[in-house]
């Protein structure tokens, strides 16, 4: 499949307006205007468009689920692309901003609100930058703001930057920060599409999913879901980092499988090194083996595998990746990240943090992993957010996988997989 | 006054027995961030002014280089909350400082897929260099170094973030030379972000 979403990002001002409009943009707004707002949720439904942020929810679903009896009601763009491994958001922001307005927009009118919101993490500042610029020329030309094309529906887009946290991106807490408070999630029910930003009705959506939008709309559902498997239409950005030869963002259809994209698009692991393990969907999913590399790197596929498609972060590990030590790296990021709000978690990534270090420092024991196992238990399952899950993953599927790994750092009291871009000083010694 | 056998009655660790920490020096807005402000503050309803509190700390930030409590203060009666529902902002979000940072602040990303392309050893280097440890801010003032979970570009890791500007695809024996670039002619030696084909080539 030829790239659809990121087709032009590398020409010069790709992310201009006069550069989008001469590539047909905003024909989509123009053709959504003249519709009524339920057959864009029809078409966004037909197509079966599923929410590219992480958890695959069908995003007409979530349109519909918005309680259209209350006014005013809220779009929120989740821009807070935080998952380890993913950046295709960034790619888009960057590259082709007016089409995540007019997905923006689009929405708005197909939900009935007046107002987007794009929460976007703080690192993000040059990616702001050229959002805001793009929205400005949106408004300058009657594309956003007051009477859009005539049409009599008025639409602003705003931009949030958030302020480094993770959990921001889980979508409560983004509404939480986007209220001007800590990002801690809220209690789910109610939904967001019932009880939202400032309590009212909101759909929160992430940037992939609202740039599929305009193509939706444009092209027609019939031509969205051919393009992949069954309830795995659509095109899909893919993510490949970590031990490859050429990161970066890749464009497919959910055909394709993990080897094409690892060692096709990616060119492979770097010579000499023979790869170890797939994590397919950013850190917070479970790891994939090399024999399981032929599989689909569609939502259901990867589940059927025992794993999650998640945000289509693909990290790819070589045989110099110790697993004990990127347990222990997780688990730095989950324990730095917790929010804060729910006690198994807070204090739970804390005690998994230091049993790890132990264990990599070489001073663990056998039973240390039956501690860490009962920990992981005790967290997965019992937070408000899918965070505390995420956080016990790396834990979880290593000791499935790599037990031995675990063992040998006990038994010989030393990391048995040394390499040579690991910091030198022994872990923790700063 | 506590009950608890282990707590005596003179603690002195008790958080009413703790004394003041610096205010700062007295804040208020210029001119031109009071208009940024006002302008920022019309994106929400105007029974939600609170929601403007991440903006209008990045502008005190902007401004004074950390945050105070005198500036915590000012957002707070700017927004009509109370100096406690900022300050409980101010301690939650990482890219606040509370206390004065470096002129140029690098941060590390650490994550994975940049760790595994050697930011360990990027840190090193550079903490090597700079004399001081993550953490900590050199005694000139100019550099403060910083581990940071992940940044988003993963595909150019190793990634170091500084101040709001991009370095990418850092390696660790490069590392020692940015602090000297950056040191003889600033923020311009940063290589940005790649995907921006519009900038000449530096």
């Amino acid at each position: 499949m030829d790239p659809i979403l990121i087709k032009h990002v590398r020409e010069p001002n790709s992310f201009t307006l006069d550069f989008y409009l001469q590539h047909e943009g905003y024909e989509a707004l123009k053709k959504a205007l003249t519709l009524k707002p339920d057959q864009i949720i029809d078409m966004v439904k037909a197509s079966g468009l599923r929410g590219r942020g992480g958890a695959g929810f069908p995003t007409g679903m979530k349109w519909q689920f918005v309680d259209k009896k209350i006014e005013p009601r809220y779009l929120a763009c989740n821009a807070d692309e935080s998952e380890p491994g993913t950046f295709k958001d960034h790619l888009l922001m960057e590259r082709n901003p007016h089409l995540l307005i007019e997905g923006c927009a689009i929405g708005c009118y197909a939900i009935g609100a007046k107002v987007a919101y794009i929460y976007i993490r703080g690192e993000f500042f040059h990616a702001q930058q050229v959002l805001e610029h793009a929205i400005d020329e949106a408004y300058a030309r009657g594309l956003l703001g007051r009477n859009i094309l005539g049409s009599g529906f008025d639409c602003d887009v705003y931009v949030h930057r958030g302020a480094g946290a993770y959990e921001a991106g889980e979508e409560t807490a983004l509404l939480e920060s986007l209220e001007g408070k800590r990002a801690q999630p809220r209690n789910k029910p109610p939904f967001p599409a019932v009880v939202g930003l400032y309590g009212k009705p909101t759909a929160v959506n992430n940037v992939e999913t609202l740039c599929n939008v305009p193509l939706i709309v444009s092209k027609g559902p019939d031509w969205y879901t051919s393009l992949g498997p069954e309830k795995n239409g659509g095109p899909k950005l893919y993510c490949v980092s970590g031990h490859v030869k050429r990161p970066g963002v890749y464009e497919a259809s959910m055909n394709i499988t993990l080897r094409e994209l690892i060692e096709g698009h990616a060119g492979g692991v770097r010579d000499g090194r023979t790869l170890k393990a797939v994590i397919p969907g950013g850190s917070s999913v479970p790891i994939l083996l090399p024999d399981q590399l032929d599989t689909q790197a569609s939502f259901d596929a990867i589940q059927k595998a025992g794993s999650l498609l998640g945000s289509a972060a693909i990290i790819v590990l070589d045989d110099t990746t110790c697993m004990v030590w990127l347990a222990e790296n997780l688990l730095h990021f989950y324990r730095h990240e917790s929010c804060g709000k729910c006690t198994p978690c807070r204090e739970g990534t804390d005690w998994l943090h230091k049993i790890l270090r132990k264990i990599e420092r070489g001073d663990g024991q056998m039973r240390d992993l039956d501690l860490l196992s009962n920990i992981s238990a005790n967290i997965a399952g019992k937070t408000l957010c899918a965070f505390g899950d995420a956080a016990v993953t790396p834990i979880v599927t290593t000791l499935k996988h790599f037990r031995h790994e675990y063992e040998a750092h006990i038994k010989e009291g030393r990391c048995t997989v040394p390499a040579d871009w690991r910091a030198r000083m022994p872990v923790g010694a700063h | 006054m506590s009950f608890h056998p282990k707590m005596a009655y003179d603690a002195t660790f008790h958080k009413s027995a703790r004394e003041r920490e610096d205010e700062g020096p007295p804040f208020a807005y210029t001119p031109e961030n009071r208009a940024r402000f006002d302008a920022i503050v019309k994106r929400y309803p105007p029974e939600s002014r609170r929601s403007a509190v991440l903006p209008a700390l990045y502008l005190v930030q902007h401004q004074q280089g950390y945050v105070t409590a005198n500036g915590i203060r000012h957002v707070a009666e700017l927004l009509g909350i109370t100096c406690a529902d900022v300050e409980d902002v101010v301690s939650y979000y990482s890219m606040f400082y509370t206390k004065p940072a470096g002129r140029f602040v690098l941060n590390v990303c650490r994550t994975l897929p940049c760790a595994v392309n050697g930011a360990e050893r990027v840190t090193e280097a550079l903490s090597a260099k700079l004399g001081i440890k993550p953490g900590e801010t050199d005694p000139t003032g100019t550099f403060t170094l910083m581990e940071v979970e992940c940044l988003g570009a993963c595909d150019r890791a190793p990634i170091v973030m500084v101040n709001d500007a991009w370095h990418e695809c850092v390696k660790p024996v490069d590392a020692a030379r940015l602090v000297d670039d950056l040191r003889a002619r600033g923020e311009i030696v940063l290589s940005g972000c790649h995907l921006v084909v519009e900038r000449e080539p530096r």
